[in-house]
């Protein structure tokens, strides 16, 4: 299995985990009669399941096991994997800070926090899609 | 990988990359906004990346991957496969069209797509199995 893929695999586990501790959170705000403030976290918290969760995993698996692209660059082009990996995660990453700053102190200005996390996710989505696209073919 | 994978891969990934797009301007509106219409794509920014993305991905590797027969057709009976792909992208575009066409048309996307779901069950059902058989 490619260094990256084990990157992408570990990294979506953690976001998982992540996710689910976040959604345990919210489900004990009135068990724990914890603050409704809380309930900001749950666009946090789809998006760590689905972007940093299952879309990492396929981009995972898929930048390993998709049919070769060439002999000498089977997987495409390196770079722009492990570009798709970094932009991926710092976008996540800003989105999980940005998010309920943004909700719960708008006097902060953080706005810009989630304008360039969306920047990041988007670049990356579009790096994997391009460089996995002439790999997707008949063999 | 099976011309039906080749096909629902890569409509996956257009779906993919439209999902995202949308997804981009909602969270650039959500920090700072600039047109409160966007909120109204958010259905469409959901449906595309869990159906059109997701689901379909997953169901075009299945075509690839799952054990073959050892007789042909060695994939099932594709063409079901191939109404499925056109149902599902249908019903995905479908989804999305209610945005401006009204909620009828969003209904018909969704039961194009659950029609989309349950040929692929018939299609790949039978090749969840030991290998050689």
């Amino acid at each position: 299995m490619p260094r990256l893929t084990r990157y992408f695999i570990k990294t979506g586990m953690l976001y998982l985990l992540l996710a689910l501790l976040v959604a345990g959170v919210m489900a004990a705000v009135p068990v724990l009669q914890l603050s409704p403030k809380l309930g900001v976290l749950r666009p946090v918290f789809y998006h760590l399941l689905m972007v940093g969760w299952v879309t990492q995993l396929i981009f995972g698996v898929g930048h390993w096991m998709f049919p070769k692209f060439s002999k000498d660059q089977p997987r495409g082009r390196e770079q722009l994997a492990w570009a798709t990996f970094i932009l991926l995660n710092a976008g996540l990453l800003l989105r999980l800070v940005g998010e309920p700053l943004v909700a719960l102190s708008p006097e902060a200005n953080a706005g810009w926090v989630l304008f360039l996390s969306a920047l990041l996710q988007l670049i990356a989505g579009w790096l994997f899609i391009l460089n996995v696209w002439p790999r997707i073919k008949e063999r | 990988m099976p011309r039906l994978s080749v096909w629902m891969v890569r409509s996956a990934l257009l779906h993919l990359g439209v999902g995202l797009t949308i997804g981009a301007l909602l969270l650039w509106n959500k920090g700072l906004p600039f047109d409160a219409w966007l909120w109204l794509l958010r259905d469409t920014h959901i449906n595309l990346l869990l159906v059109g993305w997701t689901l379909q991905f997953a169901l075009g590797m299945m075509v690839w991957v799952m054990p073959r027969f050892t007789a042909a057709p060695r994939y099932g009976n594709l063409r079901l496969g191939w109404w499925g792909w056109g149902l599902l992208n249908g019903g995905v575009l479908l989804a999305a069209g209610g945005v401006w066409l009204g909620s009828m048309c969003t209904f018909a996307g969704y039961v194009a797509q659950a029609a989309a779901f349950v040929l692929f069950l018939f299609l790949i059902w039978r090749r969840i199995k030991p290998f050689a058989t």
